[in-house]
């Protein structure tokens, strides 16, 4: 008998309810009022609580200062409509386990298995709409993935209130391993291997394996060799090793006649050794691809890491838990990386549809299934964020936010992390790790449950609203916290363990075979597995993707120092096996073996593909509009496209200063413009500090990928350099986001970009230290009209650039600083307009993208950093999306002060101040420094004219634009505000 | 430890025997940098996880000042600092109010203003430990983080010799609030520490963002009715050096036009010189 007891809170004033009123509002709900109760409910079956008890309970929960609570008892107000939104069985309710433990605390007691405290959200609508309107409402404060909704009308709702949610999850078989016979045809086996293995008890499939019948059939022949036939457990393993998540095998087959070893080593591995070769005693790489993160030298004593990684599929369905997850699980890179890196500076990057759009399209037929809107996405990918880096404190300076129709279907967050740890400790390099054979197999972290499950093979269709438990993960930033603090702060230095790994992609059975290479077996058994739930099958435990948890090898003389450690901490951690050498992975279960394959054939088993690849290079219509007499509208209008105008409103809800490193920050200047790259100190004391850019120019992908990819790498770059990064300290990483890589035409679009990557990297000597793909970025669906479609997001591929800034009080901001300076561009501007944002703005694509001279660019480079380190430069910014004339806009509105410009004749003027022309900066300077100056940058450095005034004054031989920088700024600020 | 490197041109002052005990565990996250900028003052401290002190392994008596850092002690669960409230509550009451009865002082940031406020040890008038005001959500309704000015409300160990601080606020529930009758106290007993302001020390006035949170009257810190306890909601640790500043590459090109020295150090050090002056 479980007794339930529901306690509400809510605040005497509510502070938020104007601000969340008027968000609903704009969204366009007629809403007078929306007010938010918070509701936990307390299931128990070992005991009841009193009412004294219960209130106890209450004043624990609230401040009685601005909060009251009600027990059993519902809030009696004035309202039109209750929506209640709780979670689905099985979702990870961060609060409800706080509570709970505070109430364990407080009563000195355990909850018993099954017993917990759930939380929900009522929300009291005064207002007056029709049904639909009102669903609609609810499935924006909802996810259907995750949540549940209840609705009633105020009659409804009565004097008893709501009902008690209590999303327990119940499981009552305790399934087994089975075998699955693969002696099936290639209709059969083709299914099994997009749909999955039929489960013994419902009938049903359980989800795709992503295995192809070629890699089936590989399969089959390793068990007739072994004269069996696999299990469930060994089959879902190697769909998950082997999956395209785990072992890019787009980027790792042959590709056409000219690749055999397969775009990664041609291109991007040998980038990176050439590079290392060629700067020999000078080479800043530690650890490259081999490792979670890829890593570099910050100084003597420290090296630091980075990695960026893309959560694309979970984020389509659920914003906020997918972006949550992404950016929680690309923090456990860098704790993984090496024997522990911490953590010190979050990135991110979101791809998604126009906000002010909402199109109707449906994953299923019938207008079944919608997608999110773009907003909705852009919401929930914002906070999930947020509340990943703020919660783990971690700063979170750098970011960008990219919109094109083509990501609404399917939205791609990039998530990064950069970590920081001593090279050495004890005269052990950190950086190194080895488990060997005898050490114990520890699960750390959270609980195992059935969130996740096929996370590494995943596809939409997997997903069904009415399974009892979800697919869908929740990331717990605090669990992992506890996690990353004691591993990071205490046990690394304590050397308690020989290796560490993530648990990511494919759960324990990626991470502990993984970690098995580097001894050369493991043993496993899963009943030692503690799960959030009983009830879970073998294959289950072993790929589950449940958050929070990373997989150690400890010592056995080392075993009890560390659980005792992790106990005092209160972070989970269990033996659940040993490493070996035996050359293979074996897994138990209640005694019998479910697992035993060779790790050879677990990691290098997989069948090699021949890829086939073309490329026809397309052609778009040139734009024959004659340029407009002024360009004060244009600009204005320019400054107001959402790719170039301010997305502060993110910026500043993600912390950017905890940690204590921040030295140029996500917004600067008195105007408060975001920057293209942020500085900030890992190490304190030290004169040293990381600088971070990125580059990302999807609209040239379709025109010119290899000139996409060096727009992309040279960006990434130059914003390094406008702070006063040296070239020669710069890493940089690709996230290749594509889009669908089983077409030639794709692939040879791939092929371009990564020889792009090849050639301008080298050029530069500007290694990749880390790097990630996801291949099908593609959405397939219907119309309202049952239509068949398909949306495709363009190619696009990221680059990340880390490096490491000698003085960081030399460093540079971008904003125009004090009247009298003078302004220059430096860098030649010629007529590149295809892919650009002006172009787009008059309604076209275009065909001539920036090229990019790499040996000019390079010395260019040099000669700024020089200028720069010698404190010549008083601003400086990287012209970018939007051309000169937004980057002009964009100095004068951070400063807050005007300019007076000339433009040499030439070019027509508004191409000559939108051209996106790689490789140029905005300086301005001291007039007292000219000719020191001038002597360093030469002739790249185009005198335009002075800071001065209120107004951006730009005359070429007349005059073009004569705007107010507050008008500037109140356009650059205009789209986003209210966000 | 970590390996500590001070640049050349910071000044350390001379090291006092007393020594500070930082709070950490559930998602504090701002210990490290609080420990840095008490040594950069002259204090040395041990980051203490909660549970260490709980199992007896650190004792409170040990140390002179306590320090609740910033961070998200289980992630703002039950409202911000409310949980790791409840945890000393019920553990380490005794501990702590032995504590206070010693000539000793109890600093609280951002989180650590939260948790102090939950404990009601501000304001804590005639010694009594009740729930007073609350940190509420900021009235955006969620998290920000930018830098503000702060000015002092009145004089007293905490306030001296600052002009004023510049640092970042970075918090979602900093809103303060409390009755009518409690704010009259704090005003009487001169318990406002620090308010918002404009960058010409003029009030703030709730205006947004010089008061980022809709905080009563601009309050951003206040003292306990003894006055050895601080709550504070922005974050001076996070802007030791002139670089920390968001305004600095301006500051710093002004100064260099004006022929003047640019300082390492930003005047929010002031603070906590003022916290280890106490104990010399």
């Amino acid at each position: 008998m479980t007794c339930v007891h529901r306690i509400e809170v809510h605040y005497k004033i509510d502070p938020r309810l104007t601000t969340r009123t008027d968000r609903i509002r704009t969204l366009g709900f007629p809403v007078d009022k929306l007010h938010q109760i918070d509701v936990y409910t307390l299931a128990t079956t070992s005991r009841d609580f009193t009412h004294e008890e219960l209130s106890q309970v209450g004043s624990l929960l609230v401040n009685p200062v601005v909060q009251e609570y009600s027990i059993d008892r519902p809030m009696s107000a004035v309202f039109d409509y209750a929506i209640e939104v709780g979670f689905l069985p099985g979702v990870t309710d961060n609060v409800g386990m706080t509570a709970r433990q505070t109430i364990e605390d407080y009563f000195s007691m355990k909850f018993c298995e099954g017993e917990a405290v759930y939380t929900s959200e009522l929300f009291l609508v005064c207002g007056n709409m029709n049904l639909s309107t009102l669903q609609k409402l609810a499935s924006t404060l909802a996810n259907p993935l995750v949540n549940q909704v209840i609705i009633k009308t105020r009659q409804e709702y009565g004097v008893k209130g709501m009902d008690p949610v209590v999303p327990s999850v119940c499981l009552h078989e305790l399934p087994t391993a089975e075998t699955v016979d693969l002696d099936l045809d290639d209709r059969e086996l083709t299914r099994l291997g997009k749909e999955g293995i039929i489960d013994r008890c419902s009938g049903q499939r359980r989800g795709p394996l992503a295995l192809d019948p070629g890699q089936l059939v590989t399969i089959r022949d390793y068990f007739h060799k072994q004269g069996r036939n696999p299990t469930d457990v060994e089959i879902e393993s190697l769909a998950q090793t082997w999956s395209e998540h785990c072992k890019h095998t787009i980027f790792a087959s042959a590709m056409d006649d000219d690749v055999p070893d397969g775009l990664y080593k041609t291109y991007i591995q040998a980038a990176t050794n050439t590079i290392r070769k060629e700067k020999g005693d000078k080479d800043i790489c530690v650890t490259v691809f081999t490792d979670n993160s890829g890593s570099i030298i910050f100084d003597d004593h420290y090296l630091v890491t980075h990695k960026v990684e893309t959560h694309n599929s979970p984020s389509a369905l659920d914003p906020f838990g997918g972006a949550l997850t992404g950016i929680v699980g690309v923090n456990r890179d860098t704790i993984g990386f090496g024997l522990g890196a911490k953590p010190c500076i979050n990135i991110y990057g979101y791809c998604v549809g126009d906000p002010d759009t909402d199109p109707a399209l449906y994953r299923g037929k019938d207008r079944a299934n919608p997608i999110l809107s773009p907003r909705q996405i852009l919401d929930g990918v914002v906070r999930g964020v947020g509340v990943g880096g703020n919660c783990s404190g971690i700063p979170t300076p750098q970011g960008w936010c990219w919109f094109d129709q083509r990501y609404s279907g399917k939205p791609l967050v990039f998530a990064g992390t950069v970590g920081v740890m001593p090279r050495e400790r004890d005269g052990r390099k950190l950086y190194e790790k080895q488990a060997q054979a005898g050490d114990l197999v520890v699960m750390a972290g959270g609980r195992v449950g059935k969130d996740g499950i096929h996370g590494a093979t995943f596809s939409s269709e997997a997903l069904d609203p009415q399974s009892p438990v979800t697919a869908v993960q929740i990331g717990d930033p605090i669990t992992q916290k506890k996690l990353s603090d004691v591993i990071v702060k205490e046990a690394r230095d304590l050397g308690l363990y020989h290796s560490i790994t993530d648990n990511g992609a494919g759960g324990i059975s990626c991470s502990v075979s993984e970690m098995a290479k580097e001894c050369n077996g493991c043993h496993v058994y899963l009943d030692r597995v503690p799960l959030k739930y009983p009830g879970m099958a073998p294959w289950e435990i072993w790929i589950s993707e449940s958050q929070e948890r990373m997989t150690l090898a400890v010592p056995p003389e080392k075993i009890d120092a560390f659980m005792e450690l992790m106990r005092r901490r209160e972070v989970g951690a269990t033996v659940i096996g040993t490493f070996t050498d035996s050359g293979r992975c074996v897994v138990e279960s209640s005694g019998s073996v479910v697992m035993n394959v060779g790790l050879d054939f677990l990691h290098d088993g997989l069948p090699k593909k021949h890829l086939i690849s073309s490329y026809t290079k397309k052609t778009y219509p040139e734009p024959c509009i004659p340029c407009p007499e002024r360009l004060d509208a244009t600009l204005l209008a320019m400054l107001q496209r959402k790719n170039l105008c301010s997305k502060e409103f993110i910026s500043i809800q993600y912390d950017h200063t905890v940690q204590g490193g921040h030295l140029l920050g996500p917004v600067q200047g008195a105007g408060r413009v975001q920057a293209d790259a942020t500085l900030t100190r890992v190490v304190h004391g030290s004169k040293k500090g990381v600088g971070l850019s990125q580059g990302l120019f999807p609209s040239y992908s379709e025109i010119d990928p290899f000139l996409m990819a060096a727009a992309g790498i040279d960006t990434a770059i130059r914003g390094l350099i406008a702070i006063g990064v040296p070239l020669d300290t710069i890493a940089i990483l690709d996230n290749f986001c594509w889009c669908s890589s089983d077409e030639p035409g794709r692939l040879g679009q791939l092929k371009r970009a990564a020889r792009g990557c090849y050639e301008v990297a080298t050029a530069f000597g500007t290694p990749f230290i880390s790097g990630k793909d996801s291949m099908f970025n593609d959405f397939s669906g219907y119309d309202a009209e049952n239509n068949r479609v398909k949306i495709s997001v363009p190619p696009t591929l990221l680059i990340s650039s880390i490096g490491i800034h000698p003085d960081v009080a030399k460093a540079v901001s971008l904003d125009a600083k004090i009247a009298g300076d003078l302004v220059y561009v430096v860098g030649e501007t010629s007529e590149e307009l295809g892919g650009s944002e002006y172009f787009a703005h008059l309604g076209y694509v275009g065909n001539t993208v920036p090229g990019l001279d790499t040996a000019t660019a390079r010395e260019r480079y040099g000669r700024m950093t020089e200028a720069i380190l010698r404190e010549l430069v008083a601003s400086a910014f990287p012209v970018s999306h939007g051309g000169l004339g937004t980057a002009l806009a964009k100095v004068a509105i951070g400063g807050r002060i005007g300019m007076d410009l000339t433009l040499s004749a030439g070019l027509r003027p508004d191409y000559y101040l939108f051209s996106e022309s790689l490789g140029r900066f905005v300086v301005t300077i001291d007039p007292v420094n000219k000719r020191a100056f001038e002597r360093i940058v030469g002739s790249d450095a185009i005198l335009l004219g002075r800071v001065t005034g209120r107004a951006l004054r730009i005359t070429s031989e007349k005059l073009l634009v004569d705007c107010a920088v507050d008008e500037l700024e109140a356009s650059y600020k205009a789209p986003f505000r209210g966000y | 430890m970590t390996r500590k490197r001070t640049s050349p041109d910071v000044t350390t002052r001379e090291m006092i025997p007393e020594k500070a005990m930082i709070m950490s565990g559930f998602g504090i996250n701002s210990e490290m940098e609080t420990q840095e900028v008490l040594a950069r003052s002259g204090m040395a401290s041990d980051i203490v996880h909660i549970n260490d002190i709980i199992a007896g392994r650190n004792r409170l008596t040990d140390y002179r000042l306590l320090v609740f850092p910033g961070g998200f002690s289980y992630g703002d669960d039950t409202g911000a600092g409310n949980a790791y409230a409840n945890r000393v509550r019920n553990n380490l009451w005794d501990d702590l109010m032995t504590f206070l009865d010693g000539d000793n002082l109890v600093l609280g940031i951002c989180n650590g203003f939260q948790i102090l406020a939950n404990l009601g040890l501000v304001p804590a008038f005639d010694n009594q430990h009740n729930r007073e005001i609350a940190l509420m959500p900021n009235r955006g309704g969620r998290l920000e983080c930018r830098f503000v000015t702060l000015k002092p409300a009145a004089d007293n160990l905490w306030t001296r010799n600052i002009g004023r601080i510049y640092c970042p606020v970075a918090h979602g529930e900093g809103n303060f609030f409390c009755s009518k009758e409690t704010l009259q106290r704090l005003k009487r007993q001169k318990m406002i520490a620090f308010t918002y302001c404009h960058e010409d020390l003029r009030p703030a006035e709730g205006e947004y963002p010089v008061n980022p949170n809709g905080s009563l009257e601009d309050i951003a810190g206040i003292t306990s009715a003894d006055g050895k306890v601080l709550g504070l909601m922005p974050h001076p640790e996070r802007a030791m050096e002139l670089v920390n500043l968001y305004d600095w590459p301006l500051r710093k090109e002004r100064m260099k036009r004006e022929g003047l020295a640019v300082p390492a150090e930003s005047p929010n050090m002031q603070f906590f010189r003022n916290v280890v002056e106490y104990f010399r």
